[in-house]
């Protein structure tokens, strides 16, 4: 193709000759204002969460493992969700999970992305032997579904939360180190990096100053969705009671620890609701930020799903 | 040789070479157990001989690759070794079952389960996911897409209580707990199992029909599609003539990828409804770290999700005209 | 509907009038046509020539009542043979394409499906708009395949897509579009993939068979030179805008607007060739190839005078690209060496030092991917003075507003994006970060080609005068023949890996010339209508046909 002075016709080319000039600002204003309800909704919600976790000890009315000797209570002024199995303020430990669980499923994540994104650009830079090796390895990994792996790997380290952390990130990290050498490949042969290559930069100059800037935006996407699935993952493992162990407040335990509640729900609709309330947060998170996600693609992919 | 052949061979060959691999990360699992685990499956008052004959009997004193090779030619003849749980502290109170006859039965529980879910939930997604990429940013297209979207951000175990909460505490149509036995009526047994097979439709449909929309509207976007559509052909044609022959290979990837989470959220649903399948099955072990048969769960659940992607990866060969019709 | 319906020659086939067409980009729609009128005869042949983003493909398809997706025909009327397609339904729209308007597409080789035989598409239309019955419509076929000089005619319809090259599917999609015996025929772009030597054929084998069946065509381009062949007349195009209508020979022989000019504007520097002994750069007898491939590079010779320019020539696949990859060290040559000023060049880039990478630069074809989009020009220009020369601060602020300078370009371009700027600029820009370095050789890399004419102009110029001022000497890059008359002293011609000839510019152009360079020269098109008729006589004189 290299002999056509035009390159393939599209409707955005011939109109982003239009294109005006704007300034960082404006564009996030602008892209704020065309934000669809559901990602403004995504965006609250996300800082709502983020604000709780900041802010747990200073927004809970008891301590985290506090036990009162009054288990199961029911609704009330004193205990607002009530009490768990063992007597802890449900609402408390709901505020203390914003800061566990999301906590731990963001730590997991962005250790995920130092692996898999450094590996990533490692390996669509070198190319050779390096690439084969780890995309084989990584090959591999990915052929037992995540939740098997995670759950035989628990069963030989022991569930505990930095194993938890490191065995989710390790897993995980596959699954960006494909995106990220993907999306890096697209870089590399860019001619941008050849003539930087051409003017003798070393390795590290040209990751960092010609590549990573070029990579970042699609995964920003990417560790929207990642986390959201480290989220998940890491909620089913401590529901399956191999996750976050007590006395962490944690809501995929808890969903777990208050679940026979939901029998009652004829009797004492809101005891049936406590099981539901960990989980509704789970749920209401993931939504929020898959939601911000959807918009984020959909405003990159431009008019490829537009029409 | 037909080049077709080369490839799927070469596909099979990879694929083998996938499955010894992660037979051989699985079985090494037993490597990183504490060095005492011997006592601790045991319990404390368990008589050194006991312990050493346990040993023997795991094989611990031969070298890794004998043992591997033992382990897995029994794996290969049904053999799996026998469950770590019930093994008395003295040497002769031997209760402990063959791993084999702990995941016998439950397979068969969990392939119904997986297959009721699947056969509700495939030609379902694929119909919404086809309708909505061709009927594409209509009102339909949108609620479908904002709905799903909701429902694979939900955990699976909330999917299920929000069901049996409507369907079981309040309105009583379907029981909570799915605890089927072996002696129940095909038809009982679908009743018992009808809300954790839902639940797993609900979540697969969302994955499943999300991905079908991507791949049909990626697919409309050939030059080749634009083509026909400027040589006049009717968009029924388009669709038959044109894009479907093209289609298959992406719908087949959707519906073994799908299949293959299907064995993944098999675990989470299993335990909510307390179902006796091998997904239940594996969580108990691991909780009480009983290898042999976290290590047995693993290899069947392996096994399934990289034969689905081997059977995907063989029908996208099959059908690419490149490969078909070689220069 | 029926065929038998066709007019007399002369009676206007196509009117459209005031048309508008908006395109959504950058979340709000704007106006790619603005108001444009086209009037078609039955048979004739119209040229819409423009460059790119000027709105032409856009139009062309209008002509068919179809808007691509992202784009909406706001206003204005199109009537084809009395049919309003503005008013039409989509069925009665669906009922005239394929039937009475084909198209014939740019990339032959995206728009055939895949999975069907060549023969099954180009008789679909025919058949399922019912003019012909399947068995009737496969023997036509055939018969256009032999008339558009296919290979095979009788077989090579039952081949896959995949399996012919891009100049014969762009003909099997000609014989596509004709099958049905359509008054009206869009071709759109349909040589632009093509190497020079293939597009001669394709579009002679094109031309006969629209003439031959006296069918109506709209030809779209951004060659004029093309157009100037196949057209009956011409329309100019310019972002959305009519500029300029007439019948080829008076717009050719006469161009009334500036802008119509500039579009054979590189056609009008020629540089005055020099003679020089003093040898630069010595390319010995090199072989190279990718690894694991067949050798890309043949026993490859080449000379370069200092402070004078070198032009390679070829087409795609030639490796001139290659050639240039083996100079700068990113591919080692894997036999022979190469000398700069006397001395070995270490052959692979790691080895080299930074003095002797500081003497070499390069200039990319694509400016867009050369140049990193989230840095500044402040940084793309300025790391090369930083890097080689270890200026900082002021120094090189300094340097900096110099080289724009040098480069015609206003200071306060430094703070921006190269997203911010036009092509021309861009390209201005990457000639900037060469300068940069203080170099003595520049490598070219089709520099031009990807802009549009008049810009191509602005570019060779200041590169000409650069190599006045700073002794620059250039190798040069490129498959245009008119870019090598604009800039080059010596010219080499490759052919599959090999040098077929190398001299100087007045040489190589003039007779009497070996098979390969005659072919590849007279293959450019010329600014003449005749240049075609001409050039298959002359063929046809030389090799009696077989």
């Amino acid at each position: 193709m290299s002999n056509g002075g035009e390159q393939g016709y599209s409707a955005a080319g011939e109109v982003s000759m239009l294109k005006a000039r704007r300034t960082l600002l404006e564009n996030i204003w602008r892209g704020l204002k065309s934000a669809p309800p559901t990602a403004l909704f995504g965006m609250v919600v996300i800082l709502i969460y983020v604000f709780f976790a900041l802010f747990a000890p200073l927004l809970a009315p008891y301590g985290e493992a506090e036990i009162f000797d009054l288990s199961y209570a029911p609704w009330s002024d004193e205990f607002m969700f009530g009490t768990d199995q063992l007597g802890r303020d449900v609402l408390s430990r709901l505020i203390y999970g914003a800061r566990n669980t999301v906590g731990i499923a963001f730590a997991t994540t962005v250790l995920a992305f130092l692996i898999g994104g450094s590996l990533g650009i490692t390996a669509a830079l070198s190319r050779g032997w390096l690439d084969d090796l780890i995309s084989r390895s990584v090959d591999v990994l990915m052929a037992i579904p995540s939740l098997i792996f995670a759950l035989i790997l628990i069963s030989m380290f022991g569930a505990t939360a930095t194993n938890l952390i490191l065995i989710i990130a390790v897993l995980d990290a596959t699954r960006v180190f494909r995106v990220t050498r993907a999306v890096s490949l697209n870089v590399v042969v860019m001619d941008y990096v050849e003539a930087a290559r051409l003017r003798g930069e070393g390795l590290s100059w040209v990751m960092r100053r010609e590549i990573l800037p070029n990579i970042l935006p699609p995964l920003i996407v990417e560790f929207g969705l990642r986390f959201c699935f480290v989220f998940l993952t890491i909620a089913a493992l401590s529901f399956l009671g191999v996750g976050i162990q007590p006395p962490t407040a944690d809501w995929g335990s808890m969903v777990r620890e208050t679940a026979g509640l939901i029998q009652f729900a004829e009797y004492d609709l809101t005891a049936a609701m406590t099981p539901m309330l960990p989980a509704a947060a789970i749920a209401l998170l993931t939504v929020a930020v898959n939601f911000v996600v959807d918009w984020f693609l959909h405003k990159t992919s431009g008019l490829k799903d537009e029409h | 040789m037909h080049p077709i052949v080369r490839t799927i061979l070469q596909r099979l060959g990879l694929g083998l070479v996938t499955l010894f691999v992660v037979s051989l990360i699985i079985f090494s699992s037993i490597e990183f157990l504490p060095g005492d685990f011997g006592q601790a499956v045991l319990g404390q008052a368990a008589l050194p001989e006991t312990v050493q004959a346990f040993r023997t009997e795991l094989g611990l004193d031969l070298p890794m690759h004998e043992r591997y090779l033992d382990w897995l030619g029994g794996i290969l003849t049904g053999d799996m070794g026998n469950s770590f749980s019930g093994r008395g502290s003295s040497g002769g109170a031997d209760r402990s079952r063959a791993v084999i006859d702990l995941i016998a039965p439950r397979l068969a529980n969990t392939l119904f389960l997986a297959s009721m879910a699947a056969i509700i939930s495939v030609p379902l997604a694929l119909f919404l996911g086809i309708t909505a990429a061709l009927y594409r940013n209509s009102i339909y297209d949108r609620v479908v897409n904002a709905l799903t979207l909701t429902t694979i951000s939900f955990p699976e175990f909330f999917v299920a209580y929000m069901l049996i909460l409507f369907l079981s505490s309040f309105t009583k149509v379907f029981p909570s707990l799915a605890n089927i036995s072996s002696d129940a009526t095909f038809w009982e047994q679908v009743y018992l199992s009808a809300l954790p097979a839902l639940t797993l439709t609900l979540v697969i449909i969302a994955h499943m029909m999300r991905q079908t929309r991507a791949a049909i509207i990626n697919l409309m976007a050939s030059p080749y599609i634009e083509m026909a559509n400027l040589k006049g052909v009717s968009k029924m044609q388009v669709i038959l003539q044109h894009a479907l022959p093209n289609a298959w290979a992406p719908i087949v990837t959707v519906i073994a990828f799908n299949l293959a989470y299907l064995v993944v959220g098999v675990v989470v649903v299993e335990v909510v409804f307390v179902y006796p399948g091998v997904g239940q099955l594996m969580v108990d072990a691991v909780t009480t770290r009983d290898v042999p048969v976290v290590q047995g769960c693993a290899m069947i659940f392996a096994a399934t999700y990289i034969l689905l992607n081997l059977f995907a990866d063989i029908i996208s060969i099959v059908t690419n005209p490149r490969l078909l019709h070689p220069r | 509907m029926s065929t038998d319906k066709k007019g007399q020659k002369g009676d206007i086939l196509l009117e459209m009038h005031g048309i508008v067409i908006d395109g959504y980009s950058d979340d709000r729609w704007h106006e790619i046509i603005k108001g444009v009128d086209v009037v078609l005869k039955r048979g004739e042949i119209m040229g819409l020539i423009g460059e790119s983003g000027a709105g032409k493909s856009t139009l062309g398809l209008a002509a068919m009542g179809f808007a691509k997706p992202g784009c909406k025909i706001n206003g204005g009327s199109i009537i084809f043979d009395g049919i309003d397609l503005i008013k039409a339904s989509e069925d009665d729209k669906r009922k005239l394409r394929g039937s009475r308007i084909a198209y014939v597409a740019q990339s032959a080789a995206a728009s055939f499906n895949p999975s069907h035989r060549l023969i099954n598409q180009t008789v679909e239309s025919a058949v399922r708009h019912g003019i012909k019955s399947e068995s009737e419509a496969k023997a036509d076929a055939r018969a256009l395949y032999r008339d558009l000089q296919l290979p095979n005619p009788d077989s090579i319809g039952d081949r896959y897509p995949h399996q012919v090259s891009g100049g014969q599917l762009q003909r099997v999609m000609t014989a596509m579009a004709m099958s049905p015996r359509p008054d009206l025929i869009i071709f759109d772009e349909p040589t632009t993939a093509l190497d020079v030597t293939t597009q001669v054929e394709v579009l002679a084998s094109m031309r006969e068979i629209v003439e031959q069946y006296h069918t109506a065509a709209i030809y779209i381009t951004h060659d004029l030179a093309v157009v100037a062949q196949m057209a009956d007349v011409i329309k100019v195009l310019r972002y959305g805008e009519t500029i300029e209508d007439a019948d080829t020979r008076t717009m050719l022989a006469n161009p009334e607007k500036e802008y119509t000019k500039s579009l054979w504007s590189v056609r009008s520097i020629e540089k005055q060739e020099e003679e020089s002994e003093d040898i630069i750069l010595r390319v010995d007898h090199i072989d190279a190839s990718y690894t694991g491939s067949a050798k890309v590079l043949d026993d490859v010779s080449i000379e370069v005078p200092r402070g004078h320019t070198v032009a390679i020539v070829g087409e795609s696949g030639s490796g001139k690209s290659t050639a240039a990859r083996a100079i700068t060290g990113l591919l080692p040559p894997s036999k022979g060496q190469i000398l700069y000023n006397g001395k070995p060049l270490p052959p692979a880039l790691k080895e080299r030092s930074v003095d002797q990478l500081q003497k070499i630069q390069m200039i990319y074809q694509m400016a867009d991917t050369a140049m990193n989009p989230r840095q500044t020009i402040r940084d793309i220009i300025g790391r090369p003075l930083e890097f080689y020369l270890g200026l900082k601060g002021r120094e090189r602020d300094q340097r900096l507003l110099e080289l724009m300078e040098m480069i015609e370009l206003d200071e306060s371009f430094i703070n921006r994006l190269p997203a911010e700027l036009s092509g021309g600029q861009k390209q201005r820009i990457c000639i900037a970060r060469a300068l940069a370095a203080n170099p003595e050789l520049i490598i070219c890399d089709e520099v031009t080609s990807a802009l549009d004419q008049i810009v191509q102009k602005g570019i060779l110029e200041l590169l000409l005068r650069l190599q006045r001022e700073l002794g620059l000497t250039y190798i040069f890059i490129t498959h245009d023949i008119a870019t090598v008359k604009a800039i080059s002293d010596q010219i080499v011609v490759m052919l599959e890996g090999r040098v077929v000839e190398q001299g100087m510019k007045s040489e190589i152009l003039a007779p009497p010339y070996p098979d390969y360079t005659k072919l590849l020269l007279s293959s450019v098109p010329e600014m003449d209508p005749d240049w075609l008729t001409g050039l298959l006589k002359e063929r046809a004189q030389d090799q009696p046909p077989t």
